[in-house]
C-alpha cells in the first residue's frame, strides 16, 4: 500500500517522443486505469514505474522512495502481463512461490501465502498443473496470484484482459473489482478499452501521443470530456460531431449545423458566447438522442428530422443510424420505436448534455456549466 | 428466389469422390521419387551391407557372423570403438558448451552487430569439410605448426601434433569442435529468441539475477533444444570421415580412427569389403539409439 | 548496482564484444593462415624463420597460378559446379514434390513419411559406401563423375525435404482453399500459391542441396581415381602431395579457392540459410 509519484517523467526512444513530461500522483490504494490508443505512451510509463524501463528523464517515488535507479525487485511491485508470462516448465504452485523462493522466504511462509492466494482466486485445485493444462482465464487468474502473493506496495496490469473472449473480460472485470476490494491496496492498470476503465477505475488517466489529456474519476470524464479526443474515446458507440456555428436570432441562441439547428437552453448561452469563435464542433452522445415519440419529458430538449438508414435491434434498446443532410448520427433510442429503414423519424436531443468542441486542435471543450 | 430445397437435394457425391481420388492419386505419384530414393538408395544398401558382411573377403561364400567375430578380437577394433566414442563425446560436448556460450554472447548484442558476427561465426560451418582439414592439417604440420610457433613463443614447448596419440586425438577434436560450435551457436541463438522478453521480465520483477534468470528461465526453455542438437551432432560426430582422414589417416598406428576411417580402410584400401562393411555397421546401435531419443524427444514435444 | 539501467546495458554489451572475441580468433584464425600460406613463396613456406603469422618476403601468385594452369584444378572445378548443379535440380524436384504431397496430401502412411526421412540419417556415407562401392562397381560408374548423381541425393534429399515440409505446413489451409474454389488443380497449387510463398524456403533448401554436393568428400574419394573424373575435394587432396612432398601453398590456395563460391553464396543468401535451419528449433 503505497503512492505513487511521478514528476515529470518522460521516455524517448532515440528521436521518438514516446511519453512527454508527465506528473501524476497515485492515491493509496486508488484503482488507477491509464487509458488509450496504441502508441500513446500508457504502457511504457507503466514499465517506467516497474523498472523495465529507463526515464530519459524525471523522477518516480513509490511511497516516499525515489526509485529511478532500484531494479524492479527492490520497488516493491508486482506486474501481470498481457501474455501471462508464466513459467511454462513450472507448476501453478512453484509459479506463484518463485518470487518468495527467491528471497529466501521460509518454507511454510510461502506455502501459507500461495495457498492464501490460490484461495482468493479460486485456483486452489489447480497447484499442480502446468500452464499450458490450464485456459486463458485460469492462466490469467495464476498470474494475479503470483502477484497477490509478493505482497506489493503496489499492482501494476498491463492490459492483461485483452487476450480474453468477451464474456471472460467481463467476468474478470467483475472479479478484479472485487479483488481491489478485498486487498485493498493500490492498482494502476494500463488498458485501451475505456468500458474496463470506466468500470474498475477510481481514476481514469486518457493519454494520447505521450501526452495526459485528461484526469479523473470515470463519471466526470464522461461528463465533463476536456476535449474531442476524450469525449470520442469515452463511451460506446462514440460521441457523433457535428461542425457546427453559433447562431443568435430574436433573443434565443442557436447551435446550427447545415440541416439542422437545436436551441441551446439559457443556462448554457453566456458560456457559450463568451467562447467568441462562432464556428464550433457540436458533440452529442448517442444515448442523448431519443426516439421524439418517447423522449423523457424532464429534460429539456430540441428536436430535428433525420432519415432512418439503419435499425439494429439490441434488445434492450434500438440503435439507429440516421442521415440528417450529409451527417450520420448514432442514436440509441427507447426498443418501443417505430423506427423503420428509408423512413424519416423525429429525434429528441437533450440540451443539457450536449458539448460544443473548439474547432482548433486540441478541440477544447467549452465549459458550459459551474461546476 | 433461391429455394433453400434446390441446394439440399443436390447429390454429393460426384463432385466429392473425384476430388478424393484425383488427390490421393496425386499423392502417390508425387511422393514416388521420394520413396524411389529412400528404397532404392538407402534401404536396399543398407540391407546389401548387411549382407556383405556375412560374407567372406572373396565374396564366395556366406560366413555368417565370422567377420564381427573376427572384429572383436583385433585390439585395433577396440582401439577404433574407444577413440570414436571418446572423440564423440569429448567433440559434442564442447561443441554444445561454447554453442550456447556463444549464443548468448551473441545474443546480448545490438541487432545489427549481432548479425554480423553472427554470419562470421558461421564461416567455419559453411567451409567445406575436407578444405579446413586441410588448414588444419598444415596448422597442425610437425615442423611447421602455426599453433606451437605461438605456443613457444609464449614459453611452452611445441607439441608432437599429429604424431602422438594424444596429441593427434586432441587435433582431430579441436577441429571438429572448431567446424561445429557454429551449428550450436545458431540453434540456440534462434531458441534464445523464442523466449519471450516477458518471461525474463517477470523474473526480474519477481527477483530473480542474471544467473538465476539463466537457470530458472533460459535453461528450462532451452532444454528440449539442446536435448535435439546433442543428438543430432551425436550421430553427424559419430560418422565422421573428413576430419581424421585428412589430419591422420587414422594415424599414428591407428590410434585416431572413427569407425568410417576405420571402415574405409579395411574396405577399400585393404581390399575386404566384407570386413569394412562389418566396421561400419558397428555404427548403426550408437545412431539407432541416438535418433529413438530424438523422435521421442520430438513426439513428447508434440503433446 | 548504483549505476544507471542505460550504462548498465551499455557495459553489459561491452563485456559481450570483449568475451566475442576469442571466439572470432578462433574461427577466424585458421583462414588467415591459410590465406598468407598461399601468398607466401615456398622458400618462405619452409623455412623455419622470421614470424609465421605475417608474409615476410613478398606475396606471391605462384600457388595460384600452379594449380590453376599446371594441373587440372579448372577441370575439378567444372566436374564439382557440374555434379553440385545436377544434384540440387534432381534434390529439389523430388524434394519439392515429396514435401508436398506429405505437408498437404494427406495419405495412407504420410506420418510416418516425416520419421522416415529422419532415419535416413541413420545410414550415414560412412555406412553406405561401402555397398554403394560394390553397387557403382557393378555398374560401370566406377571412376565416373556421374555415379555421385545417384549418391548425392541420399544426402540432400532428406534434409531439403523436412525444411520445405516445414515451410509448406506453415502455409495456412485457407490459402489451399481459396485456390480450390478458384479452380486450381494440385499441380497449380502448387507451382502457383505454395512455390512462391514458400520462396524463403526454396532457396535455403537449393543453397542447402548446392553446399552439400560441393563440399562432399568421402563418395568422391571412395569411387573416383582418374584425374578428370575427380573434384575439387579429393582432387586437391590427392593430387597435391607427390610422396613426402606436401605442395602446401598450392593444397592452401587450391582449398581456399574451392571455398570461395560456397562461402560466396552463403554471403548473400545467409539469412535464408539460417532461417532454413532454424525453423524446426523453434517449434
Amino acid at each position: 500500500m503505497a503512492k505513487v509519484t511521478l514528476s515529470n517523467v518522460c521516455k524517448n526512444f532515440g528521436k521518438v517522443e514516446a511519453v512527454a513530461g508527465f506528473d501524476l500522483e497515485v492515491e493509496d490504494k486508488e484503482f488507477l486505469v491509464l487509458l488509450g490508443p496504441s502508441g500513446c505512451g500508457k504502457s511504457t510509463t507503466l514499465r517506467m514505474i516497474a523498472g523495465l524501463e529507463e526515464l530519459t528523464d524525471g523522477s518516480i517515488y513509490i511511497g516516499d522512495k525515489l526509485v529511478n535507479d532500484l531494479p524492479p525487485r527492490d520497488r516493491r511491485i508486482a506486474m501481470v502481463f498481457q501474455d501471462y508470462a508464466l513459467y511454462p516448465h513450472m507448476t501453478v504452485y512453484q509459479n506463484m512461490a518463485f518470487g518468495l523462493k527467491l528471497r529466501k522466504h521460509p518454507k511454510a511462509e510461502i506455502d501459507q501465502r500461495v495457498k492464501e492466494a490460490a484461495e482468493i482466486l479460486g485456483i486452489q485445485n489447480l497447484l499442480e498443473r502446468k500452464p499450458r493444462e490450464l485456459s486463458g482465464g485460469q492462466r490469467q487468474r495464476v498470474a494475479v496470484g503470483r502477484s497477490i502473493v509478493r505482497k506489493p506496495a503496489v499492482f501494476l496490469f498491463d492490459e492483461p484482459l485483452s487476450n480474453l473472449d468477451a464474456k471472460l473480460r467481463g467476468q474478470m472485470r467483475v472479479e478484479l473489482s472485487k479483488l481491489h476490494d478485498q486487498l485493498n491496496t493500490t492498482i494502476i492498470y494500463v488498458t485501451h478499452d475505456q468500458v474496463e476503465a470506466m468500470t474498475m477505475g477510481t481514476k481514469i488517466v486518457i493519454m494520447k501521443d505521450g501526452f495526459i489529456q485528461q484526469v479523473g474519476p470515470p463519471m466526470e470524464i464522461y461528463e465533463y470530456p476536456v476535449n474531442k479526443f476524450v469525449g470520442g474515446f469515452i463511451g460506446s458507440p462514440g460521441m457523433n460531431f457535428l461542425p457546427a456555428r453559433i447562431v443568435a436570432e430574436n433573443s434565443k441562441t442557436y447551435v446550427e449545423t447545415k440541416s439542422f439547428r437545436l436551441l441551446i437552453p439559457e443556462n448554457k448561452v453566456s458560456y457559450i458566447q463568451n467562447h467568441g469563435n462562432l464556428e464550433v464542433i457540436l458533440g452529442i452522445r448517442p444515448e442523448h438522442i431519443q426516439d421524439s415519440a418517447f423522449a423523457d419529458a424532464s429534460s429539456i430538449t430540441d428536436t430535428f428530422k433525420a432519415m432512418v438508414e439503419v435499425v439494429e435491434t439490441l434488445g434492450a434498446e434500438v440503435q439507429l443510424d440516421v442521415a440528417s443532410g450529409e451527417y450520420n448520427l448514432t442514436a440509441r433510442v427507447d426498443p418501443r420505436t417505430r423506427a423503420q429503414r428509408n423512413q424519416e423519424i423525429e429525434l429528441a436531443v437533450n440540451m443539457e448534455k450536449i458539448h460544443i468542441f473548439d474547432t482548433e486542435p486540441p478541440n477544447q471543450r467549452v465549459v458550459t456549466e459551474k461546476r | 428466389m433461391v429455394t433453400i430445397a434446390s441446394t439440399v437435394n443436390r447429390r454429393p457425391s460426384a463432385g466429392i469422390f473425384s476430388k478424393m481420388r484425383s488427390r490421393r492419386y496425386a499423392a502417390y505419384w508425387m511422393v514416388l521419387p521420394l520413396v524411389v530414393l529412400v528404397v532404392g538408395l538407402v534401404v536396399y544398401p543398407f540391407v546389401y551391407s548387411v549382407w556383405l558382411s556375412f560374407e567372406n573377403k572373396a565374396e564366395t561364400k556366406f560366413v555368417g557372423l565370422q567377420n564381427y567375430l573376427r572384429l572383436l578380437k583385433y585390439d585395433t577394433f577396440w582401439l577404433v570403438t574407444g577413440n570414436s566414442f571418446r572423440f564423440t563425446l569429448i567433440a559434442v560436448f564442447f561443441k554444445a558448451s561454447l554453442g550456447l556460450i556463444l549464443a548468448l554472447i551473441l545474443n546480448n548484442l545490438p541487432i545489427g552487430g549481432q548479425r554480423i558476427w553472427r554470419g562470421v561465426s558461421l564461416i567455419p560451418w559453411v567451409m567445406p569439410l575436407a578444405l579446413s582439414s586441410m588448414g588444419w592439417w598444415w596448422i597442425f604440420e610437425p615442423t611447421h605448426s602455426a599453433i606451437n610457433w605461438i605456443i613457444v613463443q609464449l614459453g611452452g614447448t611445441a607439441k608432437p601434433w599429429l604424431a602422438d596419440p594424444y596429441w593427434a586425438r586432441a587435433a582431430c577434436i579441436v577441429t571438429n569442435i572448431w567446424y561445429g560450435t557454429p551449428f550450436f551457436m545458431i540453434m540456440y541463438l534462434a531458441g534464445l529468441k523464442s523466449i519471450p522478453e516477458s518471461l525474463y521480465e517477470a523474473a526480474q520483477i519477481d527477483g530473480a539475477t542474471a544467473l538465476q534468470r539463466f537457470i530458472y528461465v533460459t535453461f528450462p526453455m532451452l532444454s528440449k533444444l539442446i536435448g535435439i542438437t546433442v543428438m543430432f551432432s551425436t550421430i553427424v560426430t559419430f560418422a565422421n570421415f573428413d576430419i581424421v582422414r585428412i589430419l591422420t589417416r587414422g594415424g599414428p598406428r591407428y590410434t585416431t580412427h572413427l569407425f568410417g576411417t576405420y571402415a574405409f580402410n579395411v574396405g577399400i584400401e585393404t581390399g575386404n569389403l566384407p570386413l569394412g562393411s562389418a566396421v561400419a555397421l558397428f555404427m548403426f546401435p550408437v545412431l539407432g539409439v541416438a535418433a529413438f531419443f530424438i523422435l521421442r524427444n520430438i513426439a513428447r514435444g508434440e503433446e | 548496482m548504483k549505476l544507471s539501467l542505460a550504462r548498465q546495458r551499455k557495459r553489459k554489451i561491452t563485456y559481450s564484444y570483449l568475451a566475442l572475441i576469442p571466439f572470432l580468433v578462433f574461427f577466424l584464425f585458421p583462414l588467415y593462415w591459410m590465406l598468407i600460406t598461399s601468398f607466401k613463396p615456398d622458400t618462405e613456406i619452409s623455412s623455419l624463420k622470421g614470424i609465421p603469422l605475417i608474409i615476410n618476403s613478398a606475396p606471391t601468385l605462384a600457388h595460384y597460378k600452379y594449380i590453376l594452369f599446371e594441373t587440372r584444378y579448372v577441370k575439378w572445378f567444372w566436374n564439382t559446379l557440374q555434379i553440385s548443379v545436377v544434384v540440387t535440380v534432381i534434390t529439389m524436384v523430388i524434394s519439392i514434390l515429396g514435401a508436398y504431397a506429405i505437408s498437404r496430401l494427406r495419405f495412407f502412411g504420410s506420418r510416418y513419411f516425416g520419421v522416415g526421412i529422419f532415419c535416413t540419417y541413420l545410414v550415414p556415407p560412412a555406412l553406405l559406401f561401402i555397398p554403394f562401392y560394390k553397387v557403382v562397381g557393378i555398374l560401370g560408374l566406377l571412376n565416373s563423375k556421374w555415379c555421385l548423381l545417384f549418391l548425392y541425393p541420399t544426402l540432400t534429399v532428406p534434409f531439403c525435404t523436412w525444411i520445405l515440409i516445414g515451410y509448406f505446413t506453415a502455409i495456412p489451409k485457407a490459402l489451399d482453399e481459396a485456390a480450390f474454389v478458384d479452380g486450381a488443380t494440385y499441380i497449380q497449387m502448387l507451382t502457383r500459391v505454395f512455390l512462391p510463398v514458400a520462396a524463403p524456403g526454396l532457396i535455403a533448401a537449393t543453397l542447402f542441396a548446392f553446399t552439400v554436393s560441393w563440399a562432399q568428400f568421402l563418395y568422391p574419394l571412395a569411387f573416383l581415381y582418374r584425374d578428370e573424373e575427380k573434384v575439387l575435394t579429393n582432387g586437391i587432396y590427392t593430387t597435391l602431395i607427390r610422396g613426402d612432398v606436401y605442395f602446401w601453398g598450392e593444397l592452401m590456395s587450391g582449398a581456399l579457392l574451392a571455398s570461395v563460391p560456397v562461402v560466396i553464396l552463403f554471403a548473400f543468401l545467409m539469412d535464408y540459410y539460417i532461417a532454413g535451419l532454424t525453423r524446426g528449433s523453434i517449434k
